[in-house]
């Protein structure tokens, strides 16, 4: 599902990303970040481990970690879809990423990632937000997030205050 | 009672912030009301059949004198001068406007309150025993769990859209007062034989649509372990739970679905992984959140009042109330009242902010200014001296708020059905007033004893229809209201589902079913300490069948 006009957010500002969709059975391009499908690595895993370039996991809503095991290192990111922002699975599978499975690479929401909901990723674990809508971004930029706070988690309320 | 800290504060007034933003987006247009529904559920803002709603959050069903003043001074500047008092011990305005919700949240703020997850697909405000901290069979105060619990689920990053709403529920004694069996989790605070705290854990109960009895996953889970565990729960169900069809979405269908068996090991294996930081309740975070629950300083006092005694004997509406809507208090020398929203032909659960006001000089004079919401849409005064009874119930006879009815058959749960709620098939309020101006009479009332009368206006069953001893379902036939029965159900540490009784009713036929089923209980009984549930359990629903269709 190569790309919708979208901007990364990172870090509390707006970055380049040079991050590829990659679909199942396309060749992986020479020097991108190329993302690929649970289902696509899990078939090909040693072709994909085995090869140099850059490679991050790009997950659906629906995807369980099954099979992943002891293999997260290898990705330079994962990315967590929300199919639809009020579907938070995303949020349990990215606890499960960081403390059951051990990842401590970037994570990374995709998908319907939207203003109201920004907090929430950011205190989810989320690293980097892969945002499509404009008064999202806008809102971002114009540092109109309304930043609740929770207990133990001033540096969410930090990385906003530094966007602009 | 618990005192928000600068924390606190300041989380709700971002949080207020945050939704004057969202209602100027929508005002303006910028959002459309799909766009907006998700956002103001969040914040207890419904939209209902002629107005917004706003539902606010009571946490564990414990006010302060401030507290119900500030909700009588909403409702008489921002309402029709008076609330609603929720099964889910909460408040509901109905007749707010929308653009002047955010100001309504601030002044709620100023007395440490709002109306955040009182809907949506979250963490649903945390209920417990109304007579927490005053009931004499209490083991084990359960406000200090509910608290933790409120802190913890508050926002809580991940679970804020899981399948469907979620509801816990802690009870501290034996009697279970909170209904915990019919919650998504239900905690039973006990001590073990060596005095330590722990938990017995129910998971998958639920009312709705497919009433289900919650099953044990726990018997005692340590004390400390009560928020890990919690989000084990809450994390499996939010994976695992159906999100196809939100009539199936509720853990009560993936427990029931699964297995106990599958969803325990679920459970475990995600409890067993938790990562350290989360792993345990300090024992210093425990005391200092039960420290502000403990006891207030309770005078050494006789058990018996001869005050009281004396009182009584001159005046028997006294008499009857103190039978009837005091109970025993741990401390003695003390009483818990209950004071009943339903008054003879009245809509259960309303009050208006003249009684508000009255219930919050009652409780500062004399209730250590406390006072609960119960799931049974009454208030309690916790702590009232024995001695200062006559007065207390000259103050809320006063106030219309002295009807000696608690636990009676006038007593009615019943939901705001259709003259309110969009997703009612037929009207409950109309139907609790004709039945309890036909049982109005006391004496006949006291003579029947106990009986749970509950009554929803849709499937949803927010008026608790299945565990009801009685219950009373408003369905739509062929755009008429109809009322099915259901009988012998309960709640307590007994729940149990009721039983269809057969075909249901006309709106002008129930109010006679009723007292069909009531009299035929009354010449079955062994003696009047058999109670209508009791009579039930023991000879089922064929005595009833026969008197309610004998004609059919």
């Amino acid at each position: 599902m190569p790309t919708l006009e979208t901007e990364l957010y990172r870090g509390g500002r707006f970055v380049a990303d040079d991050a590829v969709y990659v679909a199942d059975g396309e060749p992986l391009p020479a020097n991108a970040l190329a993302l690929v499908s649970k289902k696509r690595y899990l078939a090909e895993r040693e072709v994909l481990d085995a090869w140099q370039g850059r490679l991050g996991l790009a997950l659906e809503t629906a995807d369980t970690l099954d099979g992943l095991e002891g293999t997260l290192d290898r990705f330079a990111t994962i990315v967590l879809r929300f199919a639809r922002y009020a579907d938070g699975r995303p949020y349990s599978l990215a606890h499960r990423l960081r403390h059951r499975l051990g990842y401590r690479g970037e994570l990374r929401a995709a998908g319907d990632v939207l203003q109201d909901q920004i907090v929430f990723m950011l205190r989810g674990g989320f690293d980097a937000l892969e945002i499509a809508h404009a008064g999202t971004r806008a809102a971002l930029r114009a540092n109109r997030i309304v930043v609740v706070p929770t207990r133990g988690t001033a540096p969410v309320v930090q990385s906003l205050a530094a966007a602009e | 009672m618990y005192r928000y800290d600068q924390f606190d504060r300041s989380f709700v007034a971002a949080r207020v912030a945050e939704f004057r933003d969202q209602v100027q987006r929508r005002l303006s247009g910028e959002l459309t009301e799909d766009q907006f529904k998700p956002l103001r559920l969040m914040n207890g803002v419904y939209l209902q059949l002629h107005a917004y709603m706003l539902r606010i959050a009571i946490p564990y069903g414990v006010l302060s004198g401030r507290q119900l003043r500030k909700l009588a001074h909403i409702g008489r500047v921002y309402d029709r001068s008076s609330g609603h008092f929720t099964t889910r011990q909460n408040l509901q305005f109905n007749w707010v406007r929308l653009a002047d919700i955010p100001d309504i949240l601030s002044e709620l703020a100023e007395v440490e309150m709002h109306a955040i997850q009182t809907s949506g697909n979250c963490i649903r405000n945390v209920t417990a025993d109304h007579f927490a901290g005053a009931a004499a069979d209490e083991t084990v105060d359960p406000r200090p769990y509910a608290e933790l619990l409120r802190q913890w689920s508050s926002l809580h990053p991940e679970f804020t859209f899981l399948p469907r709403k979620f509801k816990l529920a802690v009870t501290g004694a034996a009697v279970d007062r909170a209904a915990i069996q019919v919650h998504d989790i239900g905690l039973e605070v006990k001590r073990n034989e060596r005095g330590e705290i722990g938990f017995a854990v129910y998971v998958g109960g639920g009312q709705g649509r497919t009433p289900m009895i919650a099953k044990k996953l726990r018997d005692f889970l340590p004390e400390r372990d009560l928020l890990a565990y919690c989000e084990a729960i809450l994390r499996v169900y939010n994976l695992e739970g159906r999100r196809d069809n939100k009539y199936k979405a509720r853990i009560k269908i993936l427990v029931h679905e699964k297995g106990l068996e599958e969803i325990a090991a679920s459970v475990e294996a995600e409890f067993a992984a938790r990562p350290v930081a989360t792993a345990n309740l300090g024992e210093a975070e425990i005391a200092r959140i039960a420290a502000y629950f403990a006891p207030p300083k309770f005078a050494s006092l006789p058990a018996r009042s001869s005050v009281l005694d004396a009182a009584q004997a001159k005046d028997s509406a006294l008499q009857r109330f103190v039978a009837r809507n005091v109970s025993a208090h741990k401390a003695p020398g003390y009483g818990v009242v209950t004071v009943s929203l339903k008054p003879i032909g009245g809509i259960p659960g309303d009050a208006t902010s003249d009684q508000m006001d009255a219930l919050a000089d009652i409780a500062e004079r004399w209730s250590f200014d406390e006072l609960r919401v119960s799931h049974a849409q009454n208030i309690v005064l916790p702590h009232v001296r024995l001695d200062d009874l006559p007065q207390v119930h000259a103050a809320l006879a006063a106030a219309g708020l002295a009807t000696p009815n608690d636990g009676l058959v006038t007593d009615i749960i019943a939901c705001p059905g259709l003259d309110y709620c969009a997703l009612a098939n037929a009207r409950s309020i109309p139907v609790a007033q004709e039945i309890s101006q036909r049982f109005a009479d006391l004496d006949r009332q006291n003579a029947i004893g106990e009986l749970k009368l509950k009554i929803s206006g849709c499937i949803n069953a927010c008026g608790h229809h299945h565990v009801g001893h009685i219950g009373i379902l408003g369905v739509d036939r062929q755009g008429e209201e109809f009322y099915q029965i259901t009988l012998g159900g309960a709640e307590g540490a007994d729940c149990a589902i009721g039983e269809l009784v057969g075909p249901g009713f006309a709106a002008d036929k129930i109010t006679d079913a009723v007292e069909t089923l009531v009299e035929t209980y009354l010449k079955l009984r062994r003696d009047p300490g058999e109670r209508f549930l009791d009579a039930y359990r023991r000879v089922g629903l064929g005595p009833f069948q026969e008197a309610l269709y004998a004609d059919a």
